[in-house]
């Protein structure tokens, strides 16, 4: 009927299924898809099979894509149907079904997504009745038929999938035996500490085990039915039902037929085609990608977008490989792996690991942390996994431990957290409980969306309920709510998190080649890293997100020479007041360190009664806030109080906090409102990547609260002392202590060369805790205290960029204000 | 016979930008250009809380609203998947580099509303 491409699709399971979501996605009209299943069933999540055999959930409720799904975005599906062979020079598949028949198909591209076969011990007895895998609906249901009939089953396997299943069968009320060829329970995730205090736990549960056990034979009754399971040692266990659940392999059997290369798997580049033939691609756990097959869904998802990608011909996504983490899915029991969890002890190459272990055997809580080189590289967490996403997340980004080694272990709200009443254990709070602070979002909503839509990654609940979409403090108890509900395999993977959708850029990429090659504008931007443009663009125009952050970089990177471009400015800083819930704005003038005279009080006055601006607060910062302004008054509202821009809306130096000093304090030792008034006039006009405020105290009472601040500086007799990095916002974070230094000209010095640094090196919307955290206070030491040249050389920088910037209230020409927003037109 | 009314050149309006349109009666209308040239015209509101949507950042054929980051499309006044509600649209005419609005529809469309948030 249309000359459109022919994809076809080996493979009706969630890698592949997911794959095909995100084609269609990005261009739905540009293939005929065609999609074989050997199951019965419509694309269901084989992750929540455990649930399902436990009782917990029912089939109709794992389904993820109903059979209209398939219709209505034009896919042929052919279940029960199994490709048998495939034709690669005709290209042509050949499928089979249970009656014998034939079915063929022609591609132009082919998708191989036939997963993983269950390894089956090749002991005597495995074909008998009663002995099964668990693996997909059918071997469930068997399952749950088995517990109604019989009493007694046995596992083989201690793994992941082995303890599920023995659990899923307790619960339907057989006697469960798990035999297990290791010395302690899932050894590929646990150290043997935590495989003993799982083993207790489901041994308190009825759960008996045979450890260290090697099965010899399984025996039949006389109807050809398992019977029991002998060991070599002699002894035997009864069991009416076996269920193998020793691994599994990539099920290559077709891919090996076809001539392609497998190793491990079918082996993929990092556009996931096939190293043999690039019209054939593999994606799931029969792909081998650099030697590995991932089992679990986040690394699958991820790669089901990369080949989505590369099938609508946008090509520009790269897998890189994933770093996976595993949380069992049984009800009751918190565990928590990733990384090197065993510690490798000493390695030559990489160094020596070191371990810091919390143990409670009481408590039935274990946590250990493996730690190579200031980093953590491995964590392995029983009984309290609350943190786990946390310390996954540390792992994943590789960043130095060793400013908060002594309180790792402790975990993320001992490092400061506020908005949801301290709430930590996401299995334990009730539907009705809050979740998200900020947008007032339940538990409950959020499990109901996870089962609904079909989430499974972090983004996606923040698009569907704005649960952790604003602040963001409520990330890690989501994460676990998502761990709990779209099952155990949770993991966040990108290695490399790409600044938005537009780009598979990371920030410190886009941020370098602005740097290297000397973009000056957007387009050079959008040009040079071939940034995505919608159907609808002729060229690139960004969005909301990366806009804004590569006009910072632009700016930062090559002042006087890059233009700003309000457009890539969000509405605050294009109309240099702050946007309220009404549309209405505020307006804060900057007194310089918190002072003010009478005559400026006056003018405010004033002006408060003549635009009759309803509300007036004074603000944490030590400044007068005016609610309520309309946008057209805004501009006579700045030329009336005739103050200076307070950019108090700007990501920029707001605030100078100050205490009276010594000037009239009688326990004053600094003239620290002078001192802020100083820093103040030099770097107020100081775009930054994120809001930054100063603080100055007289003496160490220090009662403008220096110690929450970007810079706080404290006075003391023979100095300042300097501490950088604190936040007073949704996580308290102290400043640390950076430098004593003696005269105030330093502290202007150390202050501006730090600021600069940050600007230089820091990622838009990173604030400079988080920017000191990612780089290590060691580095900024070494490139400010150490670095004497340097440190000028910063300080130099810095000056040069604010010589002779606009005073955006006064001087709209030179600081680009499209003075045409002011102004309604009139009809 | 639509009744066109002039209220601006294309080029007063920002690349990537928007202007606002007061009318006689009922919210300001919002008319948008992006960086094809092409205009776009929708209530000055967004479905959510009634965010001034020409306040927002342009992208594509997208507005950002600027309360709650909300994405609006500028052809159909929708919100993108998977928030949900539309804005009132209005017709556009672009003759000569002059934008045109349909006078009825200024007249008639969503003029009840008037109180902001």
């Amino acid at each position: 009927m249309t000359n459109k491409l022919k994809l076809v699709m080996v493979g009706n399971g969630m890698a592949g299924v997911r794959t095909l979501e995100e084609l269609i996605k990005l261009t739905p009209d540009l293939y005929d898809i065609t999609v074989f299943g050997s199951e019965p069933h419509p694309n269901y999540n084989r992750i929540l099979l455990s649930p399902v055999l436990a009782g917990e959930q029912t089939l109709d409720e794992i389904i993820l894509n109903p059979l209209d799904w398939y219709s209505e975005n034009h896919i042929t599906l052919h279940t029960s149907w199994t490709v048998t062979e495939v034709d690669r020079v005709k290209r042509i598949v050949h499928a089979t079904n249970a009656a014998g028949e034939i079915k063929s198909a022609p591609y132009d591209r082919l998708i191989l997504a036939t997963g993983s076969n269950p390894f089956m011990l090749p002991v005597p007895g495995r074909k008998l009745d009663g002995v099964l895998a668990y693996r997909d609906i059918a071997d469930t249901q068997a399952m749950i038929d088995a517990a109604t009939k019989y009493k007694h089953a046995v596992v083989i396997g201690g793994g992941l999938l082995g303890l599920e299943a023995a659990n899923g069968l307790m619960k339907r009320g057989m006697s469960v035996t798990v035999v297990h060829v290791g010395e302690w329970l899932m050894e590929r995730q646990l150290d043997k500490v935590a495989g003993g205090l799982l083993q207790r736990s489901l041994e308190e549960r009825g759960m008996q085990f045979r450890m260290g056990a090697h099965t010899q034979e399984l025996q039949a009754d006389k109807n050809g039915r398992v019977a029991s399971v002998l060991f070599k040692d002699g002894t035997h266990v009864p069991a009416e039902l076996v269920v193998m659940a020793v691994g599994i392999r990539p099920n290559t059997a077709l891919a090996e037929k076809m001539h392609l290369h497998c190793e491990r798997g079918i082996v993929v580049s990092d556009t996931l085609q096939t190293v043999t033939d690039p019209r054939i691609y593999a994606v799931g756990e029969c792909a081998a990608h650099r030697g590995i097959a991932y089992g679990l869904v986040a690394p699958l998802f991820e790669q089901g977008k990369v080949l989505a990608n590369h099938l609508a011909e946008f090509g520009i996504g790269r897998y890189t490989g994933s770093l996976t983490s595993t949380k069992l899915k049984v009800t009751g029991i918190d565990l928590f792996s990733a990384g090197d969890f065993m510690g490798s002890g000493n390695d030559d190459v990489s160094g020596s690991t070191e371990e810091i272990i919390l143990s409670d055997p009481h408590e039935g809580v274990y946590k250990k942390l493996v730690i190579r080189n200031d980093q953590l590289v491995g964590a392995c967490l029983y009984g309290d996994t609350v943190d786990g996403s946390w310390y996954f997340k540390l792992l994943r980004d590789g960043r130095s431990v060793a400013d908060i080694r002594e309180k790792l272990m402790f975990g993320e709200s001992n490092i400061g957290d506020v908005g949801h009443e301290g709430h930590n254990k996401a299995a334990s709070m009730p539907d009705d409980a809050e979740v998200c602070g900020c947008n007032g979002v339940k538990k409950g909503a959020i499990c109901k969306a996870i089962k609904d839509k079909g989430l499974f990654t972090l983004d996606e609940v923040r698009k569907h309920t704005k649960a952790s979409a604003s602040c963001g403090s409520c990330t890690g108890l989501v994460e676990q709510i998502l761990m709990f509900t779209a099952g155990g395999d949770y993991s966040a993977t990108p290695k490399k998190k790409a600044i938005c959708s537009c780009t598979d850029h990371s920030h410190q990429e886009v941020r370098d080649a602005i740097r290297d090659h000397k973009l000056l504008t957007n387009e050079a931007v959008f040009d040079f890293l071939e940034w995505k443009k919608t159907s609808a663009e002729s060229k690139a125009t960004g969005c909301a997100t990366c806009r804004p952050a590569i006009n910072y970089y632009r700016m930062s990177s090559w002042p006087k020479e890059a233009l700003d471009d309000p457009q890539s400015r969000l509405i605050n800083e294009r109309s240099h007041a702050n946007i309220q819930k009404d549309g209405t704005y505020s307006v804060i003038p900057r007194m310089w360190g918190g002072e003010t005279t009478a005559d400026e009080l006056r003018r405010i006055a004033d002006v408060v009664d003549k635009y009759n601006i309803p509300t007036v607060k004074v603000t944490g910062g030590q400044r007068i806030d005016l609610l309520g302004v309309k946008k057209e008054d805004l501009v006579n509202v700045w030329k009336d109080i005739g103050m200076p821009c307070g950019h108090a809306y700007a990501k920029a130096l707001r605030t100078v906090k100050t205490c009276v000093g010594s000037e009239w304090c009688r326990m004053g030792t600094q003239d620290s409102t002078q001192m802020g008034k100083d820093l103040e006039k030099a770097m107020w006009r100081m775009y930054a990547p994120h809001k930054v405020k100063f603080a100055v105290s007289g003496c160490p009472r220090n009662c403008a609260e220096a110690g929450i601040k970007d810079v706080g500086i404290i006075g003391v007799d023979s100095g300042w002392e300097m501490y950088i990095a604190g936040n007073g916002g949704i996580k308290t974070e102290v400043a640390e202590f950076f430098v004593k230094v003696k005269t105030s000209e330093e502290v202007m010095e150390y202050t501006g060369a730090f600021m600069q640094l940050y600007r230089e090196e820091g990622w838009y919307l990173e604030r400079t805790v988080h920017y000191v955290n990612r780089v290590g206070m060691d580095y900024v030491k070494k490139k400010i205290l150490d670095d004497e040249a340097g440190r000028k050389a910063l300080w130099a920088r810095l000056q040069f960029a604010l010589d002779g910037e606009p005073d955006p209230w006064f001087e709209f020409d030179k600081a680009q204000v499209d003075t045409r927003q002011f102004e309604a037109i009139t009809v | 016979m639509t009744e066109w009314k002039v209220i601006c050149k294309v080029d007063d309006i920002p690349v990537l930008g928007a202007r606002r349109v007061q009318r006689a009666k009922g919210v300001e209308v919002a008319v948008f250009r992006n960086a094809e040239d092409k205009v776009f015209a929708l209530l000055d509101q967004c479905p959510h809380k009634r965010g001034p949507l020409s306040q927002g950042l342009v992208f594509g054929e997208t507005v950002v609203c600027p309360l709650h980051n909300w994405h609006i499309g500028l052809v159909d006044g929708c919100a993108h998947a998977p928030d949900e509600g539309c804005t009132t649209r209005f017709a556009v005419r672009v003759e000569n580099g002059e934008v045109a609005l349909d006078v009825q529809e200024l007249n008639t469309l969503a003029v009840d509303d008037t109180t902001p948030a």
